[in-house]
């Protein structure tokens, strides 16, 4: 089931996505000044919309600081490599039937395999800005993605395991019936934290925790590069939602509207639930935040699957 | 855990709140009447400066602020010959307007006084100085004063009495 026409595909989805992520900017300012009693950026445009234009004016006309003592290679490359693999990571991510970039069978993997690649941005721009903040956050990184990874691929196994197959679109076709999230609800709430902590957004920012690591792994970066790597989050919370939406919400799935519709919707309402999670939750201490992940969520994770599997196996 | 969620169920409810944000521009702050903004000089229900030039605010100033001169006028009354406030040094503190004995110096319910150019936040003696008497109506320091003063000869004040005759041996 691919795209008649590839090239429109291609073209829609990437600067779909794009702008999907720079309006986030304002998406978020508003609704954590809706939670917060204020009314966030009003001003420019209507409702602020341009505000985003305006960010973005003031973020190309910055200063492209690269600092004297950085590793410049690879200094250059860190924020490239983040925009690139979650970008591609929207390839496989079926957004209404023929819309898709490319329905691969082994798609889930693949969205997995782009998500792990995306540490090497955030380990190599701490490591690369030779600054003291910006390589503790990278170290806080590796060792937060590789904790919460382990049990982000295993929860999902429990989907693969009752869809019986790998490719988002079957994935999303099995779910006729009954959404996944229904049979699922402990993978999607498992999911949920883990793709929270993939994205490294707030209460799993330690990475860059403002009040003690200045900016972490991006503490030296300005003007682009740093629109990269912010515009590089905003994209990881887009495509972790549509993940979400397509493996245990059905995806495109719904009556009355069009599929598109559906799919946008549900990836909305994930969205400002993510920033809901933002306005709400405060940031655990490291230590916390590891012995959560490997003694609570792991063995929460391999329980699960250990029940769908009892279960599938029974069931046939 | 529960716990959690109920932290996001109750910031969620914060959605339906009245907000708190006052729409600056078009919609003004409320200001207390004692809020401390642009700083003015007073006069008294006559009409006359009531700073008599002695310097006490200059002195109380944290950051420096207040320059200004005394000098007298034929009555031998003293008023500054110049008076000037930096604006961009000012932090507001009022210890000017607390170290005033005869109340001419006030701080006023008024912030915006935004300049794009530093040396047009200097403010002189004309700029500064308000033709009424601000927050003290009616109280004039020339009137209660036992200071001699054009005119005006000691023990004439208000709820003064005649000065004691020192070479009296009478009570």
């Amino acid at each position: 089931m691919s795209s008649p026409y590839p090239m429109v595909s291609v073209l829609g989805i990437l600067i779909g996505a794009l702008t999907f992520a720079a309006g986030l900017i304002w998406v978020e300012r508003r609704l954590l000044a809706l939670w917060q009693d204020r009314y966030g950026p009003n001003r420019v445009g209507p409702f602020g919309l341009l505000q985003v234009l305006a960010d973005g004016v003031k973020i190309f006309m910055k200063e492209d600081w690269i600092p004297p003592f950085a590793d410049k290679p690879v200094f250059i490359l860190a924020p490239a490599i983040i925009m690139v693999t979650v970008l591609m990571s929207f390839a496989v991510v079926p957004v209404a039937p023929g819309i898709i970039i490319s329905d691969l069978n082994i798609g889930l993997l693949f969205i997995l395999a782009m998500s792990s690649l995306g540490v090497y941005s955030v380990v190599l721009a701490g490591w690369s800005s030779n600054n003291k903040y910006a390589l503790l956050g990278s170290l806080r990184a590796a060792a937060q993605m590789i904790s919460y990874e382990v049990f982000m691929g295993l929860s999902l196994m429990g989907v693969v395991l009752m869809a019986g197959s790998f490719s988002l679109s079957v994935i999303v076709e099995a779910q006729q019936k009954i959404w996944f999230v229904v049979p699922q609800f402990l993978g999607f709430v498992l999911f949920l934290i883990a793709g929270l902590a993939e994205t490294r957004r707030t209460p799993f920012d330690l990475p860059e925790a403002e009040s003690e690591l200045v900016a972490g792994y991006h503490t030296e970066y300005s003007g682009m590069k740093f629109g990269m790597f912010f515009v590089g989050e905003y994209l990881g919370v887009t495509l972790v939602s549509a993940m979400i939406t397509v493996l245990f919400f059905g995806g495109w799935l719904g009556p009355g509207l069009p599929p598109i519709v559906w799919f946008l919707l549900k990836t909305c309402v994930l969205i400002a639930l993510f920033i809901l999670v933002r306005a709400a939750l405060p940031r655990p201490r490291f230590d916390q935040l590891m012995s959560w992940g490997w003694k609570v969520m792991l063995p929460l994770t391999l329980i699960n699957l250990l029940i769908t599997g009892a279960v599938m196996l029974a069931w046939s | 855990m529960l716990s959690l969620l109920k932290t996001i169920w109750y910031v969620f409810l914060h959605a339906f709140r009245k907000r708190i944000t006052v729409q600056y521009p078009e919609q003004k702050p409320y200001l207390a009447p004692r809020y401390r903004g642009r700083i003015i000089l007073s006069r008294d229900p006559d009409g006359g400066e009531r700073c008599v030039a002695c310097y006490l605010c200059a002195v109380a100033c944290p950051v420096s602020c207040i320059a200004l001169q005394a000098t007298e006028d034929e009555s031998g009354r003293r008023y500054p010959e110049y008076f000037r406030i930096n604006f961009s040094r000012c932090i507001f503190c009022g210890y000017c307007e607390e170290a005033c004995p005869t109340y001419a110096i006030q701080l006023t319910p008024d912030f915006e006084m935004g300049e794009f150019h530093r040396q047009n936040l200097v403010y002189e003696k004309e700029d500064l100085l308000i033709n009424g008497p601000g927050k003290y109506p009616g109280y004039n320091f020339w009137n209660i004063a036992g200071v001699q003063v054009g005119g005006k000869d000691k023990g004439q004040a208000a709820h003064e009495g005649a000065p004691v005759d020192l070479h009296s041996l009478l009570p």
